[in-house]
């Protein structure tokens, strides 16, 4: 049934969208070929779908793990696009060796900036009972301003003229494909992250109090869980993986840091950590579910010549649908339809 | 090194295109398919929509086929659309037509494909530091924005003149430059005050700005953000005039519309298109201005007066001409420093002016 649902929910939206298409004078049928093709359908499809998918893992995470104690973070982009930063400014500032161990460093200083941007919602709401959510979208604006003010000014290659940069990375330091594809290794990171923190949630000591928190503090405290501390904690690694996420995608993708790392992942991750209820495990088909979405737009708009709102649309019926049949988890389908057949006999 | 490509050559190989048609040997000829990737929407009334008429014309020739995608942003993302052009469209010659498009995106796909070829808008194609396969092609649009300063110059009551602008790079600065600098040829008491609104699509910030600085006196606009359209509509509001940027958007507000700096893409597009079905080598760096027929100024709305029109055709057939710099010292900065020395005369291929970094006398905003 775990599977069951969503995967009825996105039979259902696939078919209301075909009615819609249709009505739009585009054969149904043709859209859901295109659908599978481009985001499935071969391994050109699969790598566009598992590239796209990558960064939104460790976004998501940073949407569920704060999730756990209860906390609704929606910064995630403020957290990324300082990874990034953080990232490339390391590598200019400070003389790294070009190779692996130079990429771990700057991926780790990534990592830091973030963790420490949203333990800053947290420690806002611990202190002063700031609300988080709305600390950290307001603090995602603060670091998308700070970005733009150092990317445009003292971190800034001048030889960067139309398009503000840091100076690159060595080419020793990039992520590359995993085995000559085109997915790089942020997609490993990514999936081995959401199993590794689904892990300690379910089976350590920490994590298990972390879901106490979240599931009643006044609880959590009265046994004596230090709630502030694991709070913070959340937080901090919430906030490192979307500075993980936006540090591969300078290493990976950009080479340097400028203003096209602001491209929305953060917000994207929202998305998918709600369609996944908060698990860390089940980020991982949904992030994949949503580049495929994303994949199989682009064929979309490619060969039909449907607009790109079209693929939004599909994604928002699915995940609307996706939410709404939640509600029918747990249906005693026997009394429903025994219910419904009451009914009718009774009319 | 800059292709001359006249309006004449188009139409001739439109023409040649057409009779090819005609021939049944066209049948035999596998069509052409080309890429072409928009960052916004194609329907932005600006940068985009600039792009995505030449598309839509390219399109209307036989043996042509177009494959587009709009909303690609500057990240894996348009890795994946130019590969899956390649791959599954079978495109053999892509428009990235984002800056962001160029370094690193299309310079890895680029090398990945070395039999496609690629046209990038904007970007500083570098003989031996660039792929061969790749190119970059854009248009002295600062002459249309010179123009557009003639005209608000002559149309401006209270010789206040805004312009709102996304970022102080070189391409923007010398927009900003141009128009002011045509403003004041007409009356030098003119000041252009510039607003920096930090991206190209910041709508809010756009229709601030443009509130902001009515608000202070400016009676005509211009602009440099992807979309001109809130700023359009909202001087319009204002009872203020607008000169336009990137296509026409004098539908958009038909009385305030005064004239626009409009690019006009499909000389590029057949430059590149034209070297590929003839096989010939891929020209690397393609620029123009008004003579090479790159851009275009918008037709005159109703409110143009006769002398501004007659002044601004004036300037524009000796730009035509190619009598007429731009850039030219003496010329000093809002700080008062010389930029140019006395003598010293840029040509519009002149590398150095896309290097720009100040703002000319006359305007009141900071470069950096």
């Amino acid at each position: 049934m775990i599977v069951l649902l969503p995967a009825f929910a996105i039979a259902a939206a696939l078919l209301v969208f075909g009615v819609i298409v249709a009505f739009a004078g585009v054969s149904p049928v043709d859209v859901w070929t295109l659908l599978f093709k481009g985001a499935f359908g071969d391994w050109y499809s699969w790598q566009n779908t598992l590239q796209r998918s990558a960064p939104l893992m460790l976004t998501a995470l940073c949407v569920a793990l704060p999730a756990q104690a209860g906390l609704v973070i929606i910064g995630g982009e403020g957290a990324l696009v300082l990874g990034g930063l953080g990232c490339a400014a390391f590598a200019q500032l400070v003389p790294l060796p070009a190779n692996i161990v130079g990429t771990v460093m700057v991926c780790i200083a990534g990592a830091m900036a973030g963790a420490a941007w949203i333990a800053l919602a947290g420690a806002l709401r611990q202190w002063r009972g700031i609300n988080e959510t709305i600390s950290s979208l307001l603090l995602a604006y603060i670091a998308i301003g700070l970005f733009k003010h150092l990317v445009e000014g003292v971190l800034r290659d001048p030889a960067s003229l139309n398009k503000p940069s840091t100076h690159a990375l060595p080419d020793g330091m990039l992520i590359s494909g995993i085995g000559g594809s085109d997915v790089h290794w942020g997609f490993v990171i990514g999936v081995v992250a959401c199993i590794l923190f689904a892990l300690w949630l379910r089976w350590t000591p920490s994590g298990f109090s972390l879901r106490v928190v979240g599931g009643n503090p006044r609880t959590a405290q009265l046994v004596g869980l230090p709630a502030t501390k694991l709070v913070l904690l959340a937080c901090a690694l919430g906030g490192a993986c979307a500075g993980t996420a936006g540090a591969i995608e300078v290493a990976a993708v950009h080479t340097n840091a400028n203003a096209s790392l602001v491209s929305g992942y953060g917000y994207a991750g929202i998305l998918v950590a709600f369609i996944a209820r908060q698990q860390p495990i089940a980020i991982v088909p949904v992030a994949i579910l949503f580049g495929g979405f994303g994949a199989a737009g682009s064929l979309l708009q490619r060969r039909l010549g449907l607009p790109d709102a079209s693929v939004l649309l599909l994604q928002g019926i699915a995940f609307v649908f996706i939410l709404a049949s939640e509600a029918l988890r747990g249906t005693d389908w026997l009394a429903f339809w025994r219910k419904v057949f009451g009914i009718e006999v009774a009319a | 090194m800059s292709i001359r490509y006249t309006r004449r050559d188009s139409l001739k190989s439109l023409a040649a295109l057409g009779a090819a048609a005609a021939s049944p040997l066209a049948f035999a000829q596998k069509p052409l398919t080309i890429g072409v990737i928009y960052v916004g929407p194609r329907d932005d009334y600006g940068y985009n929509q600039a792009q995505a008429e030449a598309a839509a014309l390219v399109k209307k020739m036989p043996g042509m086929k177009v494959v587009e995608e709009e909303n690609v942003p500057e990240t894996a993302a348009v890795q994946k659309t130019m590969t899956g052009m390649i791959a599954q469209d079978g495109a053999t010659l892509l428009f990235p037509t984002s800056f962001g498009y160029f370094d690193p995106h299309m310079l890895v796909v680029a090398q990945k494909y070395p039999d496609i070829r690629f046209a990038h808008c904007g970007g500083m194609w570098t003989e031996g530091k660039h792929p061969k396969n790749t190119a970059s092609y854009f248009g002295y649009i600062d002459e249309c924005q010179y123009l557009n300063g003639v005209i608000a110059g002559h149309m401006s009551k209270s010789k206040k003149l805004g312009f709102i602008a996304a970022k102080p790079i070189p391409q923007v600065l010398r927009n900003i430059n141009a128009f002011t600098m045509g403003a004041r040829s007409v009356d030098p008491k003119i000041v252009t005050t510039v607003i920096f609104t930090g991206d190209w699509s910041m709508p809010v910030k756009e229709a601030e700005a443009t509130n902001s600085l009515a608000d202070q006196g400016v009676d005509v606009f211009t602009m440099h953000v992807d979309s001109p359209k809130v700023i359009v509509e909202t001087a319009a509001k204002r009872g203020k005039m607008v000169c336009g940027y990137h296509a026409s958007q004098a539908k958009l507000a038909p009385q305030a519309y005064l004239t626009g700096a409009e690019w006009n893409w499909l000389t590029a597009y057949m430059t590149f298109i034209d070297a590929a079905k003839a096989g010939k080598p891929h020209p690397n760096f393609v620029r123009g201005g008004l003579k090479e027929g790159f851009v275009k100024m918008s037709p005159y709305g109703p409110a143009v007066g006769d002398a501004a029109k007659k002044m601004a055709d004036g300037i524009k057939a000796q730009m035509v001409a190619d009598k007429f710099d731009l850039f030219k010292g003496p010329l000093k900065d809002n700080k008062g420093a010389t930029v140019i020395a006395a003598g010293k005369t840029f040509k519009q291929t002149d590398i150095e002016l896309e290097k720009m970094n100040y703002l000319v006398e006359g305007v009141v905003g900071s470069a950096s």
